[in-house]
């Protein structure tokens, strides 16, 4: 299970490691954590000459808190959103959803912009930074510009960020409200059969604000509009639930694979997200 | 691209040898330096039984590139305990038959080395979860959780005592 040859870089700076990306063309790609590139490349699906790794660029590796503001940088581990109670002040569903991926080795190494830029449908941080409607930095060989979350994917493994462009940083406003990630695996380390991310906030007893995303029930993460709207000016009622539930299975697209057929997809997902709901609920 | 020199500081030790970028660091580990301890398992990140530390962090040493280690300090079993001082670990793991086979151990012990430097007074259930990326398939968990669990209070005990 070893790869194909390529040549190393360790630049030291975003300047650098894009020049790299630009000289070098197709066949270079950037690694953060690796968790997701290096088994593609022992599987010889993924062939590079050369790897770009980002690790010696300090810039991405803050979590920065400044106001109401939430920036992180791609280089971030998974086991330091975990860590860093600043940011848990802010956004506590980041750590709830980074708890529930992979195992504590991987959450070591992995990376939110890795897991975030890579686009493989079943990675879980696509679809929160959806529900946080948070917003991408990439830097080209032209600068920088920022993508909405919510706009990023296009299909698996094809996103809005171009080839000469690397993910840079990671940014939302923090919520208020209350909260939950619920995800269903076979077993630890696995991918998600459904999972769902909710933010809701009330007031006195009625939903004034809802965000939903569902994780790997389509080719991208899908934050389903209708679904949130089903909520926003209930008083979070039975009828307003289902309602909501029924909107987000009708919006996504489970395709049948290791994980069980369409319909089991649709159903865990319906139960995921009610989960959710009625969780986040009890802490709005 | 030929082999570069890889750097590392193993077990207190500076070492340097020569490698390929790709191959990965339980090869260089085990093949160039006669580390023998981490023991290839999966090679695909699941098992756990390559584990070892890494800058203060558990990696799975199948799933990094020795370039990427270059420069880094590793802790080995090799490092943890010898033949006539084993480390609190390994004794509690023979005191309450953590292992079987013993393929796993090593990384079990190099993993759960790492847990209680961080919480050094954990639940069971503390425990379990974060010895979750490493497989066992002989023990059925039991006895492991047992074992760390003895280790951490031992461990507790030992500088309760030097206070």
């Amino acid at each position: 299970m070893i790869p194909g040859s390529f040549d190393y870089h360790r630049p030291d700076s975003v300047g650098a490691a894009v020049k790299l990306l630009v000289d070098f063309g197709d066949g270079a790609r950037v690694i953060a954590g690796g968790h997701s590139l290096i088994p593609m490349m022992k599987l010889r699906m993924a062939d590079l000459d050369h790897l770009i790794d980002l690790q010696g660029i300090n810039d991405l590796k803050s979590i920065t808190v400044s106001g109401a503001n939430v920036t992180i940088g791609a280089m971030v581990t998974q086991h330091e959103l975990i860590a860093n109670e600043a940011l848990f002040s802010m956004a506590p569903i980041v750590r709830e959803a980074a708890l529930q991926i992979a195992d504590p080795q991987v959450r070591y190494v992995g990376t939110l912009g890795g897991n975030v830029a890579n686009g493989d449908p079943g990675n879980d941080m696509p679809g929160l930074m959806q529900c946080l409607d948070a917003s991408y930095t990439v830097v080209g060989p032209n600068g920088s510009r920022d993508i909405a979350a919510r706009s990023f994917y296009e299909a698996a493994y094809f996103t809005e960020r171009q080839d000469d462009e690397i993910l840079t940083s990671i940014s939302f406003k923090s919520k208020k409200g209350g909260y939950a990630y619920e995800k269903q695996k076979r077993k630890i380390g696995d991918y998600a059969t459904a999972a769902s991310a909710v933010l809701i906030e009330k007031d006195g007893g009625n939903c004034t604000a809802a965000s939903i995303a569902m994780t790997n029930l389509s080719d991208t993460p899908v934050c389903p509009q209708e679904a949130a709207a089903a909520l926003i000016g209930t008083a979070l009622d039975e009828a307003s639930i289902s309602a909501a539930v029924t909107a987000a299975v009708n919006a996504i697209d489970p395709a049948e694979d290791n994980r069980g057929p369409v319909e089991f997809k649709k159903y865990v997902a319906g139960i995921m997200l009610r989960r959710a709901i009625e969780r986040a609920t009890a802490r709005a | 691209m030929g082999k570069m020199h890889v750097k590392l500081t193993v077990n207190g030790k500076q070492v340097e040898t020569l490698a390929e970028p790709r191959e990965l660091l339980i090869h260089v580990l085990r093949e160039n330096l006669n580390i023998t301890g981490p023991h290839i398992g999966c090679e695909t990140s699941h098992c756990g039984a390559c584990t070892v530390d890494m800058g203060g962090k558990s990696v799975k040493s199948c799933t990094v590139f020795a370039a990427q280690a270059n420069g880094a300090d590793i802790t080995t079993i090799e490092g943890l305990g010898t033949p006539d001082g084993l480390h609190v670990l390994q004794e509690m793991f023979k005191e309450h038959h953590g292992l079987q086979c013993g393929f796993c151990t090593p990384g079990m012990i190099t993993r759960a080395y790492r847990l209680l430097q961080e919480n050094p007074d954990p639940t069971e259930e503390e425990v379990r979860f974060g010895m979750a990326g490493n497989l066992c398939r002989c023990t059925g968990y039991q006895n492991i959780v047992k074992a760390i669990m003895a280790a951490a209070a031992e461990m507790n005990a030992v500088k309760e005592a030097a206070q």
